[in-house]
């Protein structure tokens, strides 16, 4: 046990808790300002934003004795008897000098700036800043220059070095590099050598004022008008936490929200950039019925009673369920597929696979998995099923002419099924495809009907470690769409608004991988393993992950 | 050697390396006969070598007893009593800092399986320094003797001698040495049969003032942009590749060898002894090398005791200030200490007595003089324009700290300087650097303590040249518009 007195209180750690003096602060509610340090990269300690007094005091006689000169509380470890003064007149100076400093060259376009309203350097300039310029210095333009995936407000940067870090350290490819020296030092990539890595785009979220900018999303949005939503990247079996930035229903920017247990603080640029397909104009928007050569568009008032009649006479039934639909979802299916034909086929949808896995030098994999939740889809379906019926075995099945009526739930944002495959539905009885874009099925089906996109849909995914994670819906689905788990609810004969919160506890109580569910889910999300390991190995396992 | 003060023409700074040779040593004696001081018996023992023919070559050096301390040292000692003599000697490093050397071994860690680093700091940029370039282009042996024995007590198996661009001859004088050294077995493996092992590397630098910070230093070596480390770990924990490392000036590695050829009674007799009434302070003894360059009649590289008076310096082995005016101002050690005004010359030059007239320390132990024509505005301007320069650029507090002064100093010289903006330098003056903590490295605090002396010792000066500059007082008490990049020259 360590006692840290911050600012006259104590704050008492655990033995062997390594924090240093903002993350120690920050534990009683005290913000220690900083640019340069990061809890992800490595210490430099050179903006010297977060100086503080720092002392000690003796163990036995309890005097304190503090040091003469400041100290960046980022490199000073919160061990037994620290103490930290972080209000003094002395810091204060400090901090109005140090934001001085930084705002003499610099252009103070925030009008202009994407960064504006989140910007570090405006925040502390207003909490820790001197009110009036005494510096006579021109001040730079604003000059722009393209480094590869993102793009450099040369005189914006305050020279923080978190980004040349990042790219040493934790995506390992160095693009980035300080070329020149003292006031004439910049940010820059060597020549022919372009910012371009799968992580770049964590260096726009790293930097702390608007020098890296975002190309998808320079200029079209300011922060202020966006409203954050917590939400699970589903572009790989990683399960990355992220923040949805939307704005009246359109989604302008994905960004990393921390996650010590699955992503740490980043996420890779195809889960950052890959939610451009919830706002494509091709998408599915209205339920049809095909009749004869023609599509003969539906009301969602009717829909429900008119599919159970038609799957109760195309009996015996299958169903798809694709690594994109969540575990309430997929519950939900198999639940009402079950019930009107107690032996139906369950099958997985085909698990979409791209390349290889990438494992970055800082830990981060990207994965060549490209759902969320096939570990969740495949214990519902092995719970009803008793095993997994794998989408290869299910083509088989159909041609053998095991089933007369499908239903195909997908939500794949990319092409998942070929004009071969699709034709061993051919033929079918009833054939209801529920997905985000047409395809080759979709042209077979008798009922097509609209799926809701990654941000539109509340739901429980399981990562490819058994992590459970929930997301709530961001924006509202185009009209004419309405999320899966709405239909599968009222088509099961429950009452009101389809409550995922109900059917996970459901799920929980009758299935064994799902039992730790029934607490409430952190933010960050929960490990299923937790009730199958002793206790204890689990949650070492866990430090060690992080 | 880049002496950036404009007062010093080209040719005599050349001037200034050919008076180490012994005819210059001869004459500088003789002069202080006649100026009638009186004469310290004092007999050379860093420069002993230096001025003898082909003194850098490895017979000259047997020839004057040579690399006989090693062979004694690694016959009669352990490397524990080594650091304990050094210790006992109470030397301090002759970089700039003054931190006792023998203080600086002991921080090593015990047993550390190794590899353990010595680097040694040739990268002599301080402005008005040139003392360690005499020592390896005229007695690279020396040095080399030195780094052998130190890394022997350290128990480092491999040195780094980090040579600044600047220096060709003894980038070049200092590889003959080590391969000489290398063919006669001082080098390599099993060194004259001690069971002794060491590789001593050159590594040659590419023109920048910080990499002569040791951290900076040990990022060079690494293949890094210098910026500095943060400390804590300190280098003798985790240095060089992450390893334990003692970084030591040449200067340093030479009084080794000599404190371990003459034992540590004959260093402590000489120079300043310690404080009695200050329990931390270790004392200012030895021999030390002044370099001495500016207005002079004899510029060049001296040696005498710790705590020689300034105007002993400059009177007896400079020969005076040129052209018979008076003297101006001197910076006591390179030009990061500060100013000293003609009134405070009778300042002993060692690591406490400049600390006394409110510079910085002794530094490196380099003057350079002024005479009364010079102008304290460039004096200053000049200094900020160099640390400008040279800021690396990591602190916030000092890269934009050194570029704000230099700006306002060219302000002042274009004729819009306001007496404000004198207070305005001072107080850039007064919190940058590691002193008052707002900075990685000692860097700023170079950067600050020529601005805090010249402008406190010559407020006057500053104020005429502002008062008779811009006379109408103009935007004295308004704040100045922005001034154009282009109507001062860079």
């Amino acid at each position: 046990m360590a006692v840290v007195i911050i600012d006259g209180r104590e704050l008492i750690l655990p033995e062997g808790r390594r924090l240093n003096g903002i993350e120690a602060a920050r534990l009683v509610g005290i913000e220690i300002p900083h640019y340069c340090w990061h809890p992800g990269l490595s210490v430099v300690g050179s903006c010297r934003m977060c100086l503080v007094e720092v002392g000690m005091r003796d163990a036995k006689t309890g005097r304190i004795t503090m040091q003469p000169k400041l100290v960046p509380a980022c490199n000073t470890p919160a061990v037994d008897g620290t103490v930290f003064v972080t209000t003094s007149e002395k810091v204060r100076q400090a901090r109005a000098r140090v934001e001085e400093g930084l705002l003499l060259r610099h252009p103070i376009d925030c009008p202009i700036c994407d960064k504006a309203g989140e910007c570090l350097l405006q925040d502390y300039h207003f909490l820790h800043g001197q009110p009036q310029r005494r510096a006579d210095l021109r001040p730079y333009t604003s000059r722009r220059r393209d480094i590869g995936d993102v793009t450099l407000f040369v005189d914006r940067c305050i020279m923080c070095s978190r980004c040349v870090r990042f790219t040493r350290e934790i995506s390992g490819s160095s693009e980035l590099m300080v070329v020149g020296r003292g006031a004439q030092e910049e940010i820059d990539v060597f020549p022919g050598r372009p910012l371009h890595n799968n992580l770049s785009g964590n260096v726009v979220d790293l930097c702390p004022v608007g020098a890296l900018a975002d190309k998808d999303f320079l200029y079209r949005q300011r922060v202020w008008f966006m409203r954050c939503h917590r939400a699970i990247c589903t572009r790989c079996a990683v399960g990355c936490s992220i923040w949805i930035d939307e704005n009246q229903d359109r989604i302008y920017r994905l960004r990393p929200r921390p996650n010590p247990f699955v992503n740490k603080w980043w996420i890779c640029n195809e889960g950052r950039y890959g939610y451009h397909y919830v706002h494509d104009r091709r998408r599915l928007v209205r339920p049809m019925r095909r009749e004869g050569q023609s599509l003969h568009e539906l009301d969602w008032g009717l829909l429900p009673d008119e599919l159970c009649q038609r799957l109760r006479t195309a009996a015996p039934l299958a169903a798809v369920i694709s690594p994109f639909v969540s575990v309430e979802e997929a519950y939900l299916l198999c639940k009402l597929i079950r019930s009107l034909d107690a032996q139906a086929v369950l099958a997985c949808g085909p698990i979409p696979l791209v390349g290889q896995d990438q494992n970055f030098p800082g830990g981060f994999v990207v994965l060549a998995e490209k759902c969320p939740n096939r570990r969740g889809v495949e214990a519902v379906l092995a719970h009803f099923a008793g095993k997994v019926v794998s989408f290869d075995e299910l083509l088989q099945q159909l041609a053998d002419g095991l089933a007369r009526g499908v239903w195909v739930a997908g939500g794949y944002p990319m092409p998942w099924i070929d004009h071969q495959q699709a034709q061993r539905f051919a033929g079918l009885e009833l054939l209801i495809v529920q997905d985000l874009f047409p395809s080759p099925l979709s042209d077979l089906a008798s009922y097509i009907l609209p799926a809701a996109a990654f941000a539109e849909r509340e739901g429980s995914y399981v990562n490819r470690n058994d992590w459970l994670q929930t997301s709530a819906w961001a924006i509202r689905p185009p009209s004419g769409v309405r999320p899966e788990g709405q239909l599968y609810w009222q088509m099961l004969g429950m009452p009101g608004l389809f409550n995922p919160r109900s059917v996970l506890d459901d799920i929980a109580r009758q299935i064994m991988f799902f039992s730790a569910a029934t607490c409430e889910i952190p933010e960050t999300g929960l490990d299923l393993r937790v009730n199958l390991l002793a206790e204890g190995q689990a949650d070492k396992e866990r430090s060690h992950d992080v | 050697m880049t002496v950036y003060i404009a007062a010093i023409p080209a040719r005599r700074r050349e001037r200034c390396l050919l008076r180490a040779s012994g005819e210059g040593i001869a004459r500088r004696f003789r002069s202080a006969a006649l100026s009638g001081l009186p004469t310290m018996p004092y007999q050379n023992v860093l420069l002993a070598n230096v001025g003898k023919p082909n003194s850098h070559t490895l017979a000259a050096y047997l020839a004057s007893g040579g690399y006989s301390t090693l062979r004694k040292v690694l016959k009669e000692k352990s490397p524990q009593e080594v650091v304990e003599i050094v210790r006992a000697s109470n030397l301090r490093g002759r970089g700039g800092a003054g931190f006792p050397t023998g203080l600086k071994w002991s921080f090593l860690p015990d047993k550390h399986p190794g590899p353990i680093y010595f680097c040694v700091n040739a990268d002599e940029s301080e402005p008005g320094t040139f003392v360690n370039r005499v020592q390896m282009e005229h007695d690279p042996h020396q040095v080399l003797e030195g780094t052998i024995i130190s890394c022997y007590a350290t128990g480092a198996s491999r040195a780094y001698i980090y040579i600044r661009y600047e220096y060709p001859l003894c980038w070049k004088r200092m590889q003959a040495a080590i391969d000489e050294a290398r063919a006669a077995g001082y080098l390599g493996r099993n060194i004259l049969g001690s069971g002794f092992s060491l590789e001593v590397y050159l590594h040659r630098g590419a023109g920048a003032y910080i990499c002569g910070e040791e951290t900076g230093l040990i990022e060079s070596i690494e293949g890094r942009r210098a910026w500095p480390r943060i400390k804590p770990p300190f280098p003798a924990v985790e240095g060089l590749f992450r390893k334990p490392t003692v970084v030591n000036n040449v200067e340093t590695v030479a009084c080794v060898k000599h404190i371990l050829e003459r034992g540590v009674a004959w260093f402590k007799s000489i120079g300043t002894p310690a404080d009695p009434n200050d329990p931390r302070d270790p004392g200012s003894y030895g021999p030390k090398l002044f370099g001495i360059s500016g207005h002079v009649n004899r510029p060049g590289c001296y040696e005498a005791p710790l705590g020689i008076s300034c105007r002993e310096l400059i009177e007896r082995f400079a020969g005076g200030v040129w052209k018979g005016r008076k003297l101006k101002a001197v910076v006591p050690g390179g030009l990061s200490t500060g100013v000293i005004t003609a009134e405070e010359i009778d300042t002993p030059m060692d690591f406490s007595g400049p600390l006394r007239v409110g510079c910085l320390g002794l530094g490196t132990g380099c003057l350079i003089v002024l005479d009364e024509t010079y102008s304290m505005v460039d004096f200053l301007y000049n200094s900020c324009r160099f640390f400008a320069h040279e800021s690396c650029g990591q602190c916030t507090p000092c890269r934009e700290g050194t570029h704000w002064a230099l700006q306002m100093l060219r302000r002042i010289k274009a004729g819009r300087g306001r007496i404000k903006d004198l207070d305005l330098l001072l107080e850039i003056g007064d919190t940058i650097g590691i002193l008052p903590g707002t900075t990685i490295c000692g860097l700023a605090d170079g950067a600050a303590w020529p601005i805090k002396t010249a402008i406190r010792k010559f407020r006057q000066e500053f104020e005429d040249y502002i008062k008779h500059t811009n006379v109408a007082g103009w935007m004295e008490t308004q704040p100045v518009p922005a001034l154009e990049q282009s109507a001062v020259a860079h």
